[in-house]
């Protein structure tokens, strides 16, 4: 993925139950997106620590995006309902602090969504990309 | 320092067409902790797992980065592998690089520089991996059934046949529940009491099997394979052992006032009393709200007639501990209560009645001794109006009423109106629907009986408002395919009302950690693959607490829940999941935010004496998960402010250098 | 004015200590300059009649020293609590981070505490003395001791402009009259940060936040930081990290602290009381309060013990993450 010859760099934290279990299915349907998006798995998108989006920001990230199972889906009953809070009140203080607010999402994937987990990294990389690189989250210490 | 062995699997042309893998296996060679990277056709296959054994030998490895398909396919089969070559299975990472990589990608320079960068990622991660090894815990060989209606029955006796011992908690006096109650049985029109009654004493005689009836469970502590249960069981001032049922003290009771609830207050029962004839245990209850003895001290007539001495005036609530391996949920349903229906006059008018009252009315047991008559005038009724879906399918809006289909009513209907016809050929009775619902064995053509053969008129529309006037009601109905309103003049109306889970169901949930829908029904662990399993783990659901069911269906899910309940205590150890939550005491505050995160109540607090960096000592509270309950989300890795709680096989510390493995 | 003087909280806490009530009382005592009061542990009447301090620059929240204090005395403190700080005390009885039996605490009504930065604007650097004569306060500097007569409502610290409550919620006795939660307008500053573009919100918090020195102040006084070990501390936690290298990095800092109290900050006003620098750290919190408020129904932490805070809960309506924005698009 470019866009004005920028190719961005983005992490996607992935449950393992519903969304990781449906990047495979994006990969069994053959369904492309950008290899600029690399894949974490995570047991439950509850998991994902705020301190790890900014970390990946920090170095470098342009996007950040986490996928779990839909609400009321969630194979631990209640983790993605935390994710949903958090992730919320997170991304708005970035926005407040002038983080450009398209870097960050939350996408509900589940394991028989193949083609929407492909058509969303495709959305999220092409949007990503759009924004240029990543300056105001970064630290120039941990670019190499 | 790890000793990292890194194994590029081809898969044929399947990763190899898109990654080139010879350059994944060189790159990944230089990363910190690898000594050996290689790849080959097929890793999964024998010869590419012996590669990984030889491997494991020959370069002592610690850990192992398989770059391959996806985790989901074969992870189980490399920690195998890992295991065979007495490596610890959770020192294997997968790097998927066909589902995530080849198969999405499309050339080969894009596809390889992705792969070499999930390998990182994944080296990265094992360089943090430590050996993990499952917790087990003992498992107690005694199942609990919360309920003792035919769904607890046949829980009950479906583990006790296995040979392990079970108990009931019942909190009605008798077991028997709401099947004990009903005249006839759809679609097969045998009697209710006829089928029942014999399983009611194969529970009473079972040697495997304790009743508690006329007891409730006050308090759950512990998890799967080890509930410790506290059971309440209510004074009911006759001693069970010494009381004989022979009914003498029922009989001579001056008490006679008394609703009786198993007629649903349509007939009187004494202050000491048997529900039924057949009930289990046979045994005499006082019931201390109507009892002059227990209320002011003057009468003892029971105790006077009672040749075997049973009465005791002075017996107290008695609570029971006992320790479980599992609990079955079968508290059932009640019919809802018709007060915010007035259009209906049931609080006005006497002859209109539930179904459920109905099923009294027309059982030989029952206040009238089985024939059909008003409970206004004991008359016979002429006409009789059947109005379906009362309570159910409301629109949330209307405040009143269930969302959804109550499910038997259609077919309970079907029944009531048969037998009416049958036995009083002259009686016109009309059945007011929304839908008529028969899917099951059987079941369209026993409804198709009741209007063909029997001649009840079916009537597509509701009924508006029901009037009580002199002795009759006037019931207004609309005909929906006729198009026009109806005015008939009915003797008897019949309220097919809602069913709802039983009120005890929601604190008892809480007590059991388990969860439930907002209509109180209790929630299974997966809708299709886990229907009689409640999210919390040892704890199963059986019968009507999950969701509407008639008889068969209850039955079946009946012996589903004791067949996982066997199943379960036929382990003597449970062997857990080992990528669970632990907490690091030193940096733990104590301050419960995890607990309330926790969707399975594993975690719990404890004062433990601390050496302070000061070397004095204090004593903090500090938490602890329970590996036997938890199931390794990481809610509370998250929710802990100082980060306290970590994940095995998740830590925080392997998905940042996965982080940054991929920043990088 | 304080509405209660030093010599009715003198009597106080030497009454309770001849009762024996408590056997500690946690007060204030001058530090090196008048305006820089510190907390301290009076075990006697001597004690504290010579060094006890009730004035217009006791704002320390008292709350955070019970969890090291009661750990380490072995007998009952005497706590003054002013309105904003039971609400502190009560989040970390909530969290179980003190033993309420050992605390004895005396709520004091509060008239707003003066902010020293604010006086330095009216008087200049080098203050040599500050002394309360009724509602002004006589200020003398280095260069000049002919006192300087200062309103203290004209220098109110801001978060006591913006007062939410001078009613106490907690307590085991109570001097002088309780008085009522407020309707402040502490959201109107995040509420304009909010109507900027990102870009001017951007340069804002750049110009603010890499200012930081990083000293810690502000997580050292938080009555919501009292971890047992803060994971900036921790080597393992992966965000250890003890000095600025980059003038900016310090974002990390910040975010991860206020997300950290998010729920829980009871919003006293100490992290910017303290800072040297002077960054509107209330400002980051405040905006998780406000939205707090707006995405999940109104919460003040502290106001009861034991309730659920809004991130260790949830329903099944919650607004998705992306609808944040859009909700705040519309109300603009």
């Amino acid at each position: 993925m470019q866009v004005n010859g920028y190719k961005p760099l983005i992490v996607a934290f992935c449950c393992n139950w519903c969304s990781y279990a449906g990047a495979d299915l994006a990969g069994n349907n053959r369904l492309s997106y950008p290899a600029d998006v690399k894949i974490i798995r995570v047991p439950c998108s509850c998991r994902v620590n705020p301190m790890f989006i900014l970390r990946a920001f920090q170095r470098g990230a342009d996007g950040v995006i986490i996928c779990g199972c839909h609400p009321g889906d969630c194979h631990y009953t209640s983790g993605n309902y935390y994710t949903r809070r958090r992730m919320a009140m997170l991304f708005s203080m970035l926005d407040y602090l002038g983080i450009e607010r398209e870097r960050t999402r939350v996408e509900w994937v589940s394991a028989a969504e193949g083609a929407k987990f492909a058509a969303t990294m495709n959305d999220f990389a092409e949007k990503v990309a759009a924004l240029g690189e990543n300056k105001r989250l970064e630290d120039l210490r941990c670019k190499q | 320092m790890q000793r990292i062995g890194v194994f590029v699997c081809w898969c044929g042309s399947n990763i190899a067409a898109t990654v080139d893998v010879e350059a994944v296996s060189e790159a990944l060679k230089l990363e910190p902790g690898v000594v050996f990277s290689t790849n080959y056709q097929y890793m999964c296959s024998q010869a590419g797992q012996n590669i990984i054994k030889d491997a494991i030998a020959e370069h002592k490895l610690t850990g192992i980065v398989v770059c391959s398909c996806s985790p989901r396919m074969h992870e189980a089969t490399f920690r195998k592998t890992a295991a065979a070559a007495g490596l610890n299975p959770y020192m294997v990472e997968i790097a998927n690089i066909r589902e995530q990589c080849s198969w999405v990608h499309k050339d080969v320079p894009t596809g390889t520089e992705k792969a070499i960068i999930l390998g990182k990622a994944a080296v990265a991660k094992v360089n943090l991996n430590a050996p993990l090894i499952p917790g087990e815990t003992p498992v107690t060989k005694r199942a609990l059934v919360i309920g003792g209606g035919i769904a607890g029955i046949q829980t009950a006796l479906d583990i006790a046949d296995a040979g392990f011992p079970v108990d009931i908690v019942e909190k009605k006096p008798t077991i028997g529940g709401k099947m004990s109650q009903l005249d006839k049985t759809f679609p097969t029109l045998d009697c209710a009491a006829c089928i029942l009654t014999p399983k009611m004493v194969d529970v009473a005689q079972h040697e495997n099997i304790r009743i508690f009836s006329y007891s409730e469970v006050e308090d759950v502590k512990g998890f799967v394979g080890n509930f410790d249960v506290t059971i309440k069981k209510h004074a009911r001032y006759v001693n069970e052992a010494a009381c004989t049922g022979c009914g003498a003290c029922t009989e001579k009771c001056p008490q006679k006032k008394v609703p009786n609830e198993f007629n649903l207050g349509m007939d009187n029962r004494r202050a000491i009393y048997i529900p039924f004839a057949q009930a289990v245990p046979k045994v005499a209850t006082i019931d201390p709200n109507y009892c002059n003895m227990l209320k002011n001290g003057k009468c003892g007539v029971c105790a006077k007639v009672c040749a075997a001495g049973a009465i005791d005036y002075t017996q107290k609530d008695e609570y029971i501990q006992e320790k479980y391996g599992a609990i079955v949920v079968a508290t059932g349903f009640n019919p809802i209560s018709m007060d915010k229906f007035d259009e209906f006059a049931y609080n006005q008018s006497k002859d209109v009645i539930t179904s459920l009252e109905f099923e009294r009315l027309t059982n030989a047991a029952g206040p009238t001794a089985g024939k059909l008559l008003r409970p206004s005038d004991g008359k016979h009724p002429h006409t009789i109006v059947f109005v379906q879906c009362v309570g159910s399918r409301c629109d949330a809006k209307a405040e009143k009423g269930k969302e959804y289909c109550s499910k038997i009513c259609c077919m309970y209907t079907a029944k009531h109106a048969m037998l009416v016809k049958d036995k009083y050929p002259d009686v016109d009775v009309y059945v007011f629907y929304i839908d008529v619902r028969t899917p099951g064995k059987n079941f369209d053509e026993f409804y198709r009986r009741a209007v063909e053969e029997y001649g009840v008129h079916y009537v597509k529309g509701m009924v508006g408002k029901v009037v009580p006037e002199g002795d009759v009601l006037k019931v207004q109905a609309s005909d929906l395919i006729a198009n026009k309103q109806l005015h008939i003049d009915a003797d008897l109306v019949v309220l097919a009302a809602a069913i709802e889970p039983d009120k005890s169901a929601r604190p008892l949930a809480t007590k059991l950690t388990a969860s439930m829908d907002t209509n109180d029904f209790f929630t299974e662990a997966h809708p299709k693959l886990r229907p009689v399993e409640s999210p919390t783990a040892g704890v199963f659901l059986s019968g009507a607490c999950q969701g509407p069911k008639d008889i068969p269906e209850t039955v079946s899910q009946a012996g589903a829940a004791a067949s996982k309940v066997i199943g379960l205590l036929a382990k003597d150890k449970l062997t857990g999941n080992p990528c669970i939550a632990h907490s690091d005491e030193m940096m733990c505050n104590g301050c419960s935010t995890c607990e309330r995160v926790c969707p399975y109540g594993a975690i719990t607090y404890m004062d433990k004496e601390f050496r302070m960096p000061d070397r004095t000592t204090a004593i903090r509270r500090v938490a602890s998960v329970n590996p036997a309950v938890c199931q390794g989300c990481g809610a509370c890795t998250v929710a802990c402010p100082s980060g306290a709680m970590n994940l095995r096989g998740f830590s925080t510390q392997q998905i940042m250098a996965e982080v940054d493995a991929i920043c990088k | 004015m304080q509405a209660i003087t030093r010599e009715q909280l003198i009597n106080k806490a030497v009454a309770l200590l001849a009762d024996g009530t408590v056997k500690y009382v946690l007060g204030w005592k001058k530090g090196e300059f008048d305006y820089d009061i510190t907390p301290a542990v009076f075990e006697t009447a001597e004690e504290l009649n010579a060094d006890f301090v009730w004035n217009d620059f006791c704002g320390a929240n008292f709350s955070k020293y019970l969890v090291a204090k009661t750990r380490k005395l072995d007998g009952k403190i005497l706590v003054f609590l002013k309105p904003c700080d039971t609400y502190s005390f009560n989040q970390l009885l909530t969290e179980h981070r003190f033993d309420r039996d050992k605390v004895y605490a005396v709520g004091i009504p509060c008239n707003g505490m003066a902010d020293i930065a604010k006086v330095k604007e009216v008087c200049g650097d080098g203050i040599s003395s500050i002394a309360t004569e009724g509602d002004a306060l006589a200020v003398t500097t280095i260069y000049d001791d002919e006192p300087v007569k200062v309103a203290v409502e004209s220098v109110l610290a801001e978060r006591c402009l913006n007062c939410k409550s001078k009613k106490h919620v907690a307590y085991d006795e109570l001097m002088g009259e309780d008085g009522d939660t407020l309707d402040s307008n502490r959201f109107d500053e995040v509420a304009k940060l909010e109507a900027m573009t990102p870009d001017e919100r951007f340069a804002f918090w750049q110009n603010e936040l890499s200012r930081c020195i990083r000293c810690n102040a502000c997580r050292d006084v938080c009555p919501a930081c009292t971890c047992e070990k803060c994971v900036f501390d921790n080597p393992t936690s992966g965000v250890e990290n003890k000095a600025p290298a980059n003038s900016f990095e310090e974002k990390m800092f910040h975010i991860i602290r206020a997300f950290h109290v998010a729920g829980r900050c009871t919003d006293c006003g100490e992290c910017s009381r303290v800072c040297p620098q002077n960054i509107p750290l209330h400002l980051l919190n405040r905006k998780f309060i406000k939205d707090i408020n707006e995405f999940y129904g109104e919460y003040q932490a502290g106001a009861e013990v034991g309730s659920r805070a809004p991130l260790v809960n949830y329903t099944t309506e919650d607004l998705e993450p992306g609808e944040v924005f859009d909700r705040r698009d519309t109300n603009a």
